[in-house]
């Protein structure tokens, strides 16, 4: 790949457009918010077979038991639906035994009751508590892993990136109405992961650069280094990709969330790397003189 | 960075083959001897069901609490302090003292006070007072008294749930303290949780009472087994501690399930003495607060033997069999959070993620081969192996494999590549300008070596975060992911590099493509 991309040109452009999709992303999370699974809203959710019946059947026994926001869909393949209860208080251990008996008993076809989770109001809270704690300690421990390995405003440049990406990830979870649970945490941590990968790669040759040609601005050793890495970048991205669409179209309907996450996550990182992380050296006028000083510092 | 020694080779491929032989353990058929290690099938792929229990130890407080009464009042009495006002409440006792002083010595006594014991270790007594005006005081457990009470409690819950279940017969079933108050169950191949989680849910305190004919001071009103209301003596003539075992019987005369039991030597005492004394009367037999039955007492009963009958099921007999000689729960157990998984799902869930990864797989090879060409079967051999040692790492953890730690190796396969991506496009720039071959590979693997650990300690750092903070499945995802990484490392700059350089050093005349 020998042909050279004009990247510092565009910044501009897209400072505007990721500028643009954060703050809907923002918007939408705000107001119309996320939608959470039981793991982080509690409730009890039951993944149930059947040879013959549909959700609005299923739909209408429950509604008869009084159970409050009662939500059913379909699930994968023709058969398999997914129950969704709300639960506002403890209604003691006898909940999951009514409904079942419920269905079994009115609905005219075998059931098999594949799944039955059912996560109380405190476990629900906690859960939710650790996976902001979980999403916030590694955005510091890689703020502060950048910090040592380069300077402060690689640092800030690749946490605004980062941010970015988590912001923009839910934002559009948030837009199609897409569930948040657990494995959508381990997600976006591994978004974060994958994200500040493609950075330190680029940052890294920004680095090497910066100490070669020091005539040159922010904004050319910018360029050139997002071309050196550029094979890199489309490569690693196109096998991750690869990895992850099989898993969204053969790994099942309980991987499907997780593996849209990651796809999007990879989508936005590599963008974001290349588009957000390196423009914000040239916001805080980055020069070889930056490394300079720091070298400095260390050895008096 | 293309010379290897000997011995490093050996060390390599050693490693390699000590991996992989690992990873085929689990492949074998019949149970090893010597080296049983295997991956576990996490619950979502085995099928099972995981419980979080909590104990709820308000009840049991105010139980410790009302045991205080007596001491505390005999204490006061043979002290001479006149007190007034003596009031029982939720989880404190309040009351009104004349001499403020002498009760502060004795109260805080740190030697021989049975009232209020020292804990030397803790620093700390078992109660504590308030003064809440100049004559009454509040009495209460301190932070040490309550923290003794719950983890009491909290040991005690955990050997009897594991009784229960040992009892009801699940295979190797997993029981865990998770925290300050909660108990954690996995049951693997668990179709239906809820026999297990009725049993748990009862905590069977069984007691022995006498039923009095009016409601005079010091009894009760309890709901017999027919609905009847009975006026029950709060009195307990014996209760469960003193049985040591009970079995589900069927009654030759009825036909009825029941359930016998045995006593010990000091209930069959008790229980001797209290039905000579009582012929005629009856006995109710109280299980958690309700009356199983209330038969008549026909004869003293001086075996230690007895029966209870109370119109049961068979199924019922057999589970309140189980609960008495199981012991009674100090405090009522509370389902937070349950899971469970049915086994048509897990094998769904395994053929499905087998599937995706083999797919996936063959997908990042292809690419790689298409990219690549000889470097990039270089690359494959190296993800291939990187995949057998990840197994084997895992075997020799005896990790537990779940379907989100299926998606961490398919993850980890896209990104496993990205080492050697790094590395072989830095040497295709450094051939730009070197003539030499060696030279510009050797060049090309050391400046992308800061790089690859460089990107490879973030995700790692995000791994780490994962296995600390996430639960259950995603710890599983956690830990594949993390492994990976360091797997990855190692096939890159190890395997993958001894590889490139038997190929560039046999290269002739100095042509390669990359």
């Amino acid at each position: 790949m020998d042909k050279k991309f004009n990247f510092s040109s565009k910044f501009r452009l897209a400072n505007i457009f990721s500028l643009f999709l954060f703050a809907i992303s923002i918007l939408f999370i705000i107001f119309k918010g996320l939608n959470y699974g039981i793991d982080f809203k509690g409730g009890t959710l039951i993944e149930l077979r059947s040879s013959n019946t549909d959700a609005s059947s299923i739909r209408s026994l429950l509604n008869d038991m009084n159970l409050g926001d009662v939500n059913v869909k379909n699930f994968g393949k023709e058969g398999d639906y997914l129950i969704k209860v709300e639960q506002k208080e403890i209604s003691g251990n006898k909940l999951i035994p009514e409904i079942k008996k419920k269905l079994s008993d009115n609905l005219s076809t075998e059931i098999s009751f594949r799944r039955v989770e059912n996560v109380g109001p405190k476990v629900s809270s906690e859960l939710l508590e650790s996976g902001i704690i979980a999403i916030s300690l590694s955005l510091a421990a890689m703020l502060f892993y950048i910090w040592i390995r380069f300077e402060w405003q690689f640092s800030i440049g690749s946490i605004v990136a980062l941010f970015h990406d988590v912001v923009i990830t839910l934002g559009i979870f948030s837009i199609l109405s897409l569930e948040i649970n657990l494995s959508i945490i381990a997600a976006v941590l591994t978004i974060v992961g994958y994200s500040m990968n493609d950075t330190v790669v680029i940052y890294d040759r920004i680095r090497e650069n910066l100490n070669k040609y020091n005539r040159l601005n922010i904004s050319e050793i910018a360029d050139l280094s997002i071309n050196d890495t550029l094979a890199r970048t489309i490569i690693t991205s196109a096998t991750t990709l690869l990895a992850l669409l099989s898993i969204f179209i053969l790994g099942g309907e309980i991987l499907r969330g997780f593996s849209f996450a990651m796809i999007l996550g990879v989508v936005i990182g590599t963008y974001s790397s290349i588009f957000v992380a390196s423009p914000m050296l040239k916001f805080f006028k980055v020069t070889y003189k930056t490394l300079e000083k720091e070298e400095e510092k260390i050895v008096p | 960075m293309l010379n290897f020694s000997k011995i490093n080779t050996l060390i390599i491929y050693c490693i390699f083959l000590t991996f992989t032989f690992c990873a085929s353990l689990n492949f074998q058929k019949e149970d090893n001897l010597y080296i049983d290690k295997k991956i576990n099938l996490g619950l979502d792929l085995q099928g099972g069901s995981y419980l979080l229990l909590e104990i709820n130890s308000d009840n049991l407080i105010q139980e410790k609490i009302q045991d205080k009464v007596i001491p505390i009042k005999k204490l006061l009495k043979e002290n001479n302090i006149k007190y007034s006002n003596f009031r029982i409440n939720n989880q404190s006792l309040t009351l009104d003292i004349n001499n403020f002083d002498k009760f502060d010595l004795l109260f805080n006594s740190r030697k021989d006070n049975f009232v209020n014991p020292y804990i030397d270790n803790y620093r700390s007594f078992e109660l504590i007072y308030k003064k809440l005006t100049s004559t009454k005081i509040e009495i209460l457990f301190s932070k040490f008294g309550l923290l003794t009470i719950n983890n009491s409690a909290l040991k005690q819950s955990i050997e009897i749930v594991r009784r229960r279940i040992d009892d009801i017969g699940t295979k190797e079933p997993t029981i865990l303290q998770r925290g300050e108050k909660r108990i954690l169950i996995e049951l693997p191949g668990l179709k239906d949780p809820e026999r297990i989680k009725a049993l748990l849910g009862k905590t069977a305190q069984l007691n022995f009472r006498l039923v009095t004919d009016n409601s005079e001071f010091g009894t009760e009103e309890l709901i017999s087994e027919n609905d009847d209301k009975l006026n029950v003596s709060k009195r307990i003539i014996m209760s469960g501690e003193n049985l040591i075992d009970a079995q589900p019987n069927i009654n030759n005369q009825n036909n009825e399930p029941t359930v016998s039991f045995t006593l010990d030597r000091l209930g069959a005492q008790k229980f001797g003495r209290v039905t000579t004394d009582n012929v005629g009367k009856r006995l109710a037999i109280v299980l958690d607060d309700e009356i199983v039955s209330a038969p008549t007492i026909n004869e003293a009963i001086t075996s230690g033997n007895g029966m209870i009958s109370g119109n049961f099921s068979f199924q019922e007999a057999t589970d309140l069999a189980l609960l008495l000689r199981s012991g009674a729960l100090p405090t009522p157990l509370v389902v937070v959070e349950e899971r469970t998984v049915g086994p048509d799902l897990g094998e769904d869930s395994i053929k499905s993620g087998t599937v995706s990864l083999i797919v996936g797989f063959i997908l990042v090879i292809l690419f790689m081969l298409y990219k690549y060409k000889i470097f990039g079967l270089i690359a494959n051999t190296a993800l291939i192996a990187n995949l057998l040692i990840l197994i084997g790492i895992l075997t020799i953890l005896e990790a537990t494999l779940t379907l989100p730690g299926i998606a961490g190796i398919i993850l980890t396969v896209g990104m496993a590549v990205d080492a050697n991506v790094l590395i072989f496009e830095r040497i295709r720039e450094e051939l730009k300008t070197e003539k030499s071959l060696i030279h510009a590979f050797d060049t090309g693997y050391s400046k992308a070596k800061i790089t690859v650990l460089d990107a490879n300690i973030t995700t790692l750092i995000a791994a780490i975060i994962l296995f600390a903070f996430g639960s259950g499945p995603v710890k599983g995802f956690a830990i594949t992911l993390g492994i990976g990484i360091v797997t990855t490392l190692f096939t890159a700059y190890f395997l993958a590099r001894h590889l490139t350089s038997l190929v560039v050093l046999n290269a002739k005349n100095n042509e390669i493509k990359i």
